[in-house]
């Protein structure tokens, strides 16, 4: 299958190993990953911080950028999150039912890396090595935005070599929420510091996520403890091998 | 937007409490320090969350019930007019009567006059959150009446000078020490010997307050319910004094917001189920009390209903926003944010703090107002699968937000962010200005050179490095690795 890869602002400028594992896992399960160079950022930034006016012309050009393929895959719940749930939205606030309807269209072949390769393409054993101690965190737009449930969990737990231990009270928020990380700083880090707690009360050597946003958060916090515990993508991890 | 005949207003200035002096994050900050109401609030909300998330499993058909409230109050709210026309009738065919008030003011002055006419200086009320939304207590205070509150927590709130923390457990904020504290301090003939067991504070507060429902000429309430086709209205509580303040007084003055009419009993039903279960944690709750106008020889013989709008009018001319007026008060939504669970009510500055206090109060008064209120959610999503009435709360915030910022587009002198979000859009909309600031933005690898990471960055992005370390950049993007491998296919 060709598979358009939108590998998102955030992984392209910062974490660029999650685009690369991205590549590699897909190529491995014999697909054909297509990288449209002209693709810059879906707009949540600018959507959840109100500037929707602004958010306007990155939708229209992601809709263009991505239209020509079949399935669009992101490593990323949050983005994912975006183009399903606000570019139709944005259009339609801006009175442009025509690219709302396009952008209703691109995002109905767009997925989470995870539904990707469980819903589309069948897989929950990728190949996987990962010799190391993880835990999970399931992503507040994954899990409430796009529904993934276990997805990502079964995909984990088939990965040879690894242990994967429980994240108590998993299901809530690291405190990121983009703007909200710069705008409620204090209570932002009051949430941090319990995510922090719960992570390092696994014993955990990484943290994994599908979500490099809420990685870069909680990863932040944990390198700012000098806590010795890193944060490694889904992605990342699903590439890895012997 | 339209507008007519002057109408819709927005909640006026001056009165109640629906604005805080305060924005959020700097009021929060005081909270996140408090390390007693952090301990509070968190073990409070984790108790209720857990009991709700047990008795809401028992339901096969919860999801239906949900969408069964979330499409009666969509209907409701398309008739709005056509129903409270019909409550009006129905209240005054049964003996009671009816008043409009647009507005705080109008429905302190209506409500002060009538305990006036009654020649009381002094009331009983029922836990309300409209009439804590108007500041009732202290219009009629002004007006030299005392108003009682007889709910356990409403009462704590009171004697402790306090403000409401949560929309149904008012002193969430408070544990039994401090409670302990503020009823040797404030209740008049109070046990000394009191402790902070919760039998025996009950105990004082039932004692302290039964001679009040003994005495009591007047009383107040709010109402959960207004049942149009009869003129029926509707309290829905756990202690007790609910039903003795409906029954006992004389005269009973009901202050209700327009949006909780309701058109059948049969719509109620779905709503009874899904209540209790959303706000305490209960299969049922202990009191439901239902009067219709006047009945002769029994209970209060006279009975006026105040129908208050301070804004709701105007939410419902926003398509989007006037979800937030699907509202049944269960709090669910408070008991499962992460925000309010660590920020506390009272950094809302409003009586409906948590998610639904961010996107119903800055509607009531107009979102200028309460502009913070908005920002205070990280859209993590718990509050709307938690809604027994499926309010999309992360929809409405990101749509007053943007309310927010076209409101202020006008402004000669752009806010930094507002001029930082159009230059990001401007850079974003172009792959190719898109990579040129990827390559600028590699100047930061200087910054972490030493240390392999970033712990000190200007401002505004100093509040992320304030706590977290900011990652390095790397020294090769993903498409600049992209172009350099797979050069030319795309």
């Amino acid at each position: 299958m060709k598979i358009a890869l939108m590998v998102t602002c955030l992984a392209d400028a910062l974490f660029p190993d999650v685009g690369r594992a991205t590549v590699r896992l897909l190529e491995r399960l014999g697909h054909d990953v297509a990288f449209p160079e002209a693709q810059t950022c879906c707009g949540q930034m600018h959507v959840n911080t109100g500037y929707q006016q602004e958010a306007l012309p990155l939708v229209r050009h992601h809709v263009e950028v991505f239209e020509p393929y079949d399935v669009v895959v992101a490593p990323s719940g949050s983005c994912v999150g975006s183009v399903r749930h606000q570019h139709a939205m944005v259009a339609r606030r801006a009175g442009d039912e025509a690219l709302a309807e396009r952008a209703e269209a691109v995002a109905a072949k767009t997925y989470e890396l995870s539904e990707l390769l469980v819903d589309v393409l069948g897989v929950e054993d990728v190949g996987a090595y990962y010799p190391h101690r993880v835990t999970y965190h399931p992503t507040c737009h994954s899990l409430r935005m796009l529904r993934v449930g276990d997805k990502p969990l079964r995909l984990l737990r088939r990965v040879r070599g690894m242990t994967l231990v429980e994240l108590p009270a998993a299901d809530q928020c690291c405190g990121f929420g983009g703007t909200f990380a710069i705008k409620n700083p204090d209570t932002s880090t009051a949430m941090l510091a319990d995510k922090m707690r719960h992570v390092l009360s696994t014993g955990a050597e990484a943290l994994t996520a599908g979500d490099a946003s809420c990685l870069m958060h909680i990863g932040g916090g944990l390198s700012r403890l000098r806590s010795g515990t890193r944060t490694v993508h889904l992605a990342e991890i699903l590439a890895g091998t012997s | 937007m339209t507008t007519h005949l002057g109408m819709p207003v927005v909640a006026p200035r001056g009165v109640g409490h629906l604005r805080g002096d305060r924005s959020f994050p700097a009021a929060a900050k005081d909270a996140l320090a408090d390390t007693q109401l952090r301990r509070n609030l968190g073990h409070a909300t984790t108790v209720i969350r857990n009991k709700r998330a047990a008795v809401v499993a028992e339901l096969d058909d919860w999801e239906a019930l949900r969408r069964a409230g979330e499409a009666i109050k969509t209907a409701t709210m398309a008739r709005l007019d056509e129903h409270l026309q019909r409550l009006e009738e129905q209240v005054i065919a049964r003996g009671g009567v009816v008043h409009w008030a647009r507005d705080a003011n109008e429905a302190n002055r209506i409500v002060t006059d009538l305990v006036r006419a009654t020649g009381q200086t002094e009331v009983v009320k029922v836990k309300s959150m409209a009439t804590q939304e108007i500041g009732l207590n202290e219009a009629l205070e002004a007006a030299g009446i005392e108003a009682k509150e007889t709910d356990l927590a409403e009462l704590i709130v009171q004697l402790g000078g306090d403000l409401p923390s949560h929309i149904l457990v008012p002193a969430i904020h408070r544990n039994r020490a401090e409670i302990r504290e503020i009823f040797l301090r404030e209740m008049p003939g109070v046990d000394p010997e009191l402790t902070a067991e919760p039998r025996r504070l009950a105990m004082a507060a039932r004692t302290h307050l039964r001679e009040r429902f003994l005495r009591a000429k007047v009383g107040i309430s709010g109402a959960n319910f207004g049942i149009a086709e009869t003129g029926t209205l509707l309290v829905v509580e756990s202690e007790g004094n609910g039903r003795m303040c409906l029954t006992l007084p004389e005269t009973l003055i009901t202050v209700m917001g327009i949006e909780k009419v309701l058109p059948t009993w049969s719509d109620l039903e779905v709503f009874l189920q899904l209540l209790p279960r959303s706000s305490t944690g209960e299969r049922m709750n202990p009191y439901t009390s239902a009067w219709t106008g006047v009945t002769p020889g029994d209970g209060p013989q006279a009975f006026h209903l105040v129908l208050l709008d301070n804004g709701r009018t105007a939410a419902l001319t926003d398509p989007v926003g006037r979800s937030a007026l699907h509202c049944i008060r269960c709090s669910a939504c408070l008991n499962v944010c992460p925000v309010y669970e660590r920020a506390g009510g009272h950094a809302y500055g409003s009586v409906y703090p948590g998610p639904i206090g961010a996107v119903l109060s800055p509607q009531l008064t107009g979102v200028e107002d309460n502009a913070s209120l908005p920002y205070a959610s990280s859209l993590c999503g718990a509050c709307f699968d938690a809604c027994p009435v499926r309010i999309d709360i992360p929809s409405l915030l990101v749509q007053l937000r943007a309310a927010h910022v076209d409101a202020n587009r006008g402004r000669r002198v752009p806010t930094p962010e507002a001029l930082g979000m159009a230059a990001a859009a401007w850079v974003m909309a172009d792959p190719r200005r898109f990579a040129n600031a990827e390559k600028a933005t590699r100047a930061g690898r200087l910054l972490g050179r030493a240390a392999g990471r970033i712990t000190t960055l200007p401002p505004p992005l100093s509040r992320w490095t304030a706590s977290r370390d900011a990652p390095r950049p790397p020294a090769e993007t993903f498409r600049e690795w992209w172009a350099r491998e797979r050069g030319g296919r795309s």
